[in-house]
């Protein structure tokens, strides 16, 4: 706590119209569902929240359950797919942007563009782009592949629209934090024969914008968890349910199968799983970032 | 002579930057080019590069026959709701904490804070059933409410406001203005910038968001653009000029929003990931 500044008189009135607003938006909305999934946890609840204490049943159900499994493991590919290679397709195109001169605002619009579009207008152009029959990417490779629903295209492509969408967000920090690298040590580093090129990323670039790095990775793997929306709209969970995530897993048990509770299980697992890894990966990152 | 093979380096990277941009934003070409082309001239092989005879037959087909403009007014009229309310209690909220000094205001920052803890994704199933019980589902308040948490722009200006000088409140108080007065003639001129940046990242994360309205609304009507627009493709199977003309009216506000204000959505972007 900060040194006492002078005290004030306050109105409880005036704070409470202030405050109460937010304050109940929040609990309602967002304190209150956290609490009720937990006990909706506990039960074998409809969709419309009717049903009765049955302990465990739901957790040992999911951990016997191949669909949840199966679920974890594409979501887990998905992750693998997406979350360093666009922090590496981010980081390249930043340190292309950057040193750029006139153009440089002309090409971050065109390469942030696709971050600010609504996922189901990427979705339907590159349903559309990646055509089997008539799409312009299968024209140019010279290929007839039916991407989204060949058991070994459909992930990576979705993995690929991903990237194209979310690119532009990691791009705006990389350039944030390459701006605030002092000059001074590539000047440094340049009377010593390394202010360019790859000694100059290697030593000093990459250090420090290791925080930036950290940030982007982090943020990526806790959005990237809960990947549904691409999945859904591009492949629906196919071919043989072989693209199915973790959250339309969720969504299926509780909107088609209409069983709240079990659904409910889903989410609290994929929120331990969430907090697990955000945890352990600010940890690791903090460790490595303090060198 | 070295510095001229470098300068000459310096120009092929160049020119591969403005390709690599120049392609990354191809597939957005694309469905321009089909949304403006004659649907037999769409399936031709080698493709047709460019819209020949341009026409617009697929947009008014789509304005037509679909409700497009029911889902275009139900995304403005929401997004323009949930911006502006969530601006004014977020913004009376953090003054409040970053500028009256009542017990609890610590706690109720860091409660606020641990928010950002929850994923959105995981609540939904709790929090449809809540709207359910109080007939919210397939209504513009189901759509709005929840989408008005948003701890973020609280933590934003309360950063703001915690760096305005004391002795502008003092000298207020000192007139007898009450607390409200202070914050809409006083705080919240002096922080219009970042209100601006927040707006338009609000704006564009409720106009972009797909996955709430597609929980919550499942009749045509109520439907807001990024949802409705799929309902497109399972109307006209593979009839792409109109599919793709549709994407292209979900895609406008959004992409000239940032068109005109490309620094300040950047800046917006950067602010919130950074509280993030």
């Amino acid at each position: 706590m900060k040194a006492s500044k002078k005290f004030k008189s306050f109105s409880w009135r005036s704070v409470i119209i202030l405050v109460a607003p937010f304050t109940i938006v929040y609990l309602a909305f967002l304190v209150y569902p956290t609490i009720r999934v937990i006990t909706l946890s506990f039960t074998n609840a409809d969709i419309a929240g009717r049903g009765k204490f049955i302990g465990i049943a739901n957790y040992v159900h999911l951990i016997h359950d191949p669909l949840f499994w199966g679920s974890l493991w594409h979501t887990i590919y998905f992750i693998l797919l997406t979350v360093v290679p666009n922090t590496a397709v981010g980081l390249v195109f930043a340190l292309m942007v950057i040193r750029l001169k006139r153009l440089r605002n002309f090409t971050m619009a065109l390469v942030f563009l696709p971050y600010i579009l609504p996922v189901s207008v990427v979705t339907q152009v590159f349903l559309w782009v990646m055509d089997s029959n008539y799409g312009i990417v299968n024209f140019l490779l010279g290929t007839k592949i039916n991407w989204f629903q060949d058991v070994n295209w459909a992930m990576p492509s979705v993995a690929f629209v991903t990237i194209w969408w979310t690119v532009g967000f990691n791009i705006l920090l990389f350039i944030a934090g390459l701006r605030a690298i002092p000059p001074e040590y590539y000047e440094a580093a340049s009377l010593e024969g390394a202010g360019e090129g790859f000694r100059a990323f290697r030593y000093i670039t990459w250090p420090q914008l290791w925080p930036v790095t950290s940030l982007v990775l982090v943020l990526q793997l806790i959005a990237q968890w809960q990947i549904f929306n691409q999945v859904y709209l591009l492949t629906n969970g196919g071919p043989f349910n072989s693209t199915i995530v973790v959250l339309q897993h969720m969504y299926i048990e509780a909107f088609q199968r209409y069983r709240g509770g079990y659904a409910s299980t889903i989410s609290i697992a994929l929120f331990v799983l969430i907090l697990i890894t955000s945890g352990l990966q600010l940890k690791l990152l903090r460790g490595r970032g303090n060198v | 002579m070295k510095r001229k093979r470098f300068s000459l380096f310096s120009a092929i990277v160049t020119l591969a930057t403005v390709i690599v941009a120049l392609a990354w934003i191809f597939p957005l070409y694309w469905a321009l080019n089909t949304a403006l082309s004659v649907d037999t001239q769409t399936i031709k092989i080698p493709p047709v590069w460019f819209p020949h005879p341009m026409i617009f037959d697929s947009f008014v087909y789509v304005i037509k026959n679909t409700s497009i403009a029911r889902w275009y007014f139900n995304s403005v009229f929401s997004s323009v709701a949930i911006v502006v309310a969530v601006l004014f209690i977020t913004m009376m909220c953090a003054y409040a904490i970053s500028q009256i000094r009542f017990p609890g205001r610590h706690i109720l920052f860091i409660i606020f804070l641990a928010g950002f803890m929850v994923p959105a994704a995981t609540n939904v199933v709790p929090l449809f059933m809540f709207l359910n019980k109080m007939n919210m589902v397939n209504t513009y308040w189901g759509l709005i409410l929840p989408q008005l948490v948003s701890p973020v722009a609280v933590v934003i200006y309360k950063q703001f406001f915690d760096q305005m000088p004391p002795e502008l409140t003092d000298a207020a108080h000192m007139d007898g203005a009450g607390e409200l007065r202070l914050l809409f003639t006083i705080f919240f001129p002096l922080n219009l910038g970042v209100t601006w940046a927040l707006a338009i990242v609000l704006f564009i994360w409720s106009w972009n968001n797909f996955f709430w309205p597609f929980i919550i609304i499942s009749s045509t009507p109520m439907m807001t653009i990024p949802v409705g627009i799929t309902q497109v493709q399972s109307w006209y199977g593979i009839a792409y000029p109109r599919v793709m003309a549709s994407a292209v009216l979900a895609a406008l506000p959004t992409a000239i929003l940032y068109l005109i204000f490309q620094k300040r959505v950047a800046q917006g972007v950067a602010v919130t990931a950074g509280i993030k």
